[in-house]
């Protein structure tokens, strides 16, 4: 299985019955798919719908974060962008899961700028980072082999001390007051390759198997 | 509002310097008709307001290219590269603010505010220069009002009266943009006899002029 499709199955499993989530751009979107259908979770786009569906075949006048022609479900609804970001600063969005270029042990991310190189520009991800309940970081563990959880991030944040889980094709890391926790390591894997490729000091005191993984 | 108007009064308003409002969301929702009008003039040196770079054939993005704009205020620019390239050559200032920012600084103008308190982007690069406020414990970030010569208003169903309700995800920046300028001009997709009373998102007062839909 690619690693991708690995890291958006576990992340699925984070969501509860209920939950309000954001999904970004890239691996995030993905994990759409692999969403239990026995859960009710409501899937918030921040250019204004509540209860985004799957992308559409067709050219429509709906888009989703990503401007991709998309549906949205029965019950769902059309907002304008202060009330969602009023939705989303304001405590009411559960679950936002992110890329990032580097996470930090801090739980700090970079994501929006590499300065001199490339400025996509933060968009809606420093709102999202603020004010959801739960920030959920989606990425590869390396970038080409270069460490991308540091012990402090380099480039200009996205956010400080707001990450609440990491999650790659290797590890999945909880973000806690004393630092890094490497709760769960992919059976590819083991907990000397997660250490190798992480510039950030773990701390290692119960790993289990990354779950939703088939053996 | 005023009046039904026709492209060639539209230009009239036009003048080099001028600060606009383009509504829409990675071009979803963009006037398109009147920004095609304005590159029907030699009209420059504009400030633009507006959630993003849009793409290189549509929405602010067509500006851009043509080497119009002087200053573009805007929360994500990754999806047109022209926007990159002119930044570094020096031909174009372009700040970036946090989406659920800028939008707030939109609407404060349109509601009489002085601004608005934010925690988006507190420790970061955003916070450069700007005053914080502590409120009942909790530091804010003060951003300040954003008000424009004019705003371009796309996505929408108009009636008779100018009343506005917008097509699906088409509403995002365009009523809040509708409050925060001098002159509030809507390119509609369609033009109707009214529209419910219960399902108006734009009230007529908002509204100077409407570009005509020749069928």
């Amino acid at each position: 299985m690619e690693d991708k499709f690995t890291i958006a199955k576990r992340i699925a499993l984070e969501l509860k019955n209920g939950d309000l989530v954001n999904l970004g751009i890239g691996i995030p979107t993905i994990v759409a798919d692999y969403i239990d259908p026995e859960k009710r979770i409501t899937l918030q786009c921040e250019n204004g719908i509540i209860g985004v569906g799957p992308v559409s075949e067709t050219i429509s006048d709906l888009v989703n974060a990503g401007g991709i022609s998309s549906t949205i479900h029965p019950g769902g609804s059309f907002i304008d962008s202060a009330v969602s970001f009023g939705l989303i600063r304001g405590g009411h969005v559960d679950v936002t899961v992110l890329g990032a270029l580097e996470v930090d042990e801090e739980g700090s991310l970079a994501s929006w700028i590499v300065p001199g190189k490339r400025v996509p520009g933060m968009g809606g991800a420093m709102d999202l980072v603020t004010g959801s309940k739960k920030v959920i970081i989606a990425m590869s563990h390396t970038n080409k082999g270069q460490p991308k959880i540091l012990h402090k991030c380099r480039l200009p944040l996205t956010g400080y001390r707001k990450v609440g889980l990491i999650v790659t094709e290797m590890a999945v890391i909880e973000v806690k007051s004393d630092g890094l926790h490497l709760v769960e390591v992919h059976p590819a894997y083991s907990i000397e390759d997660v250490v190798k490729a992480t510039e950030a000091t773990l701390i290692i005191d119960h790993v289990n198997v990354m779950k939703g993984v088939e053996s | 509002m005023k009046a039904f108007i026709k492209k060639a009064e539209f230009k009239q308003f036009l003048k080099d310097g001028i600060t606009i409002m383009i509504g829409g969301f990675l071009s979803n929702g963009a006037p398109e008709r009147l920004i095609d009008a304005i590159l029907e003039t030699d009209v420059k040196d504009l400030t633009i307001i507006c959630n993003d770079g849009g793409f290189e054939t549509s929405g602010s993005g067509k500006l851009i290219v043509a080497g119009r704009v002087k200053h573009l205020i805007a929360s994500h620019i990754g999806t047109n590269p022209t926007v990159g390239t002119l930044m570094q050559e020096g031909k174009m200032k372009v700040t970036l603010v946090p989406q659920g920012t800028l939008v707030e600084q939109i609407r404060a103008d349109g509601a009489g505010l002085g601004g608005v308190l934010t925690p988006t982007g507190l420790s970061t690069m955003v916070e450069t220069g700007k005053q914080i406020i502590e409120v009942k414990g909790i530091r804010y970030l003060l951003e300040e009002p954003l008000h424009a010569d004019m705003a371009l208003i796309g996505g929408a169903v108009a009636d008779q009266y100018g009343n506005l309700r917008y097509i699906k995800s088409m509403r995002n920046f365009n009523p809040i943009m509708a409050t925060a300028a001098d002159i509030v001009i809507v390119d509609p997709r369609e033009i109707v006899d009214t529209i419910d009373p219960e399902q108006v998102i734009t009230s007529y007062p908002l509204i100077d002029y409407i570009l005509e839909v020749e069928n």
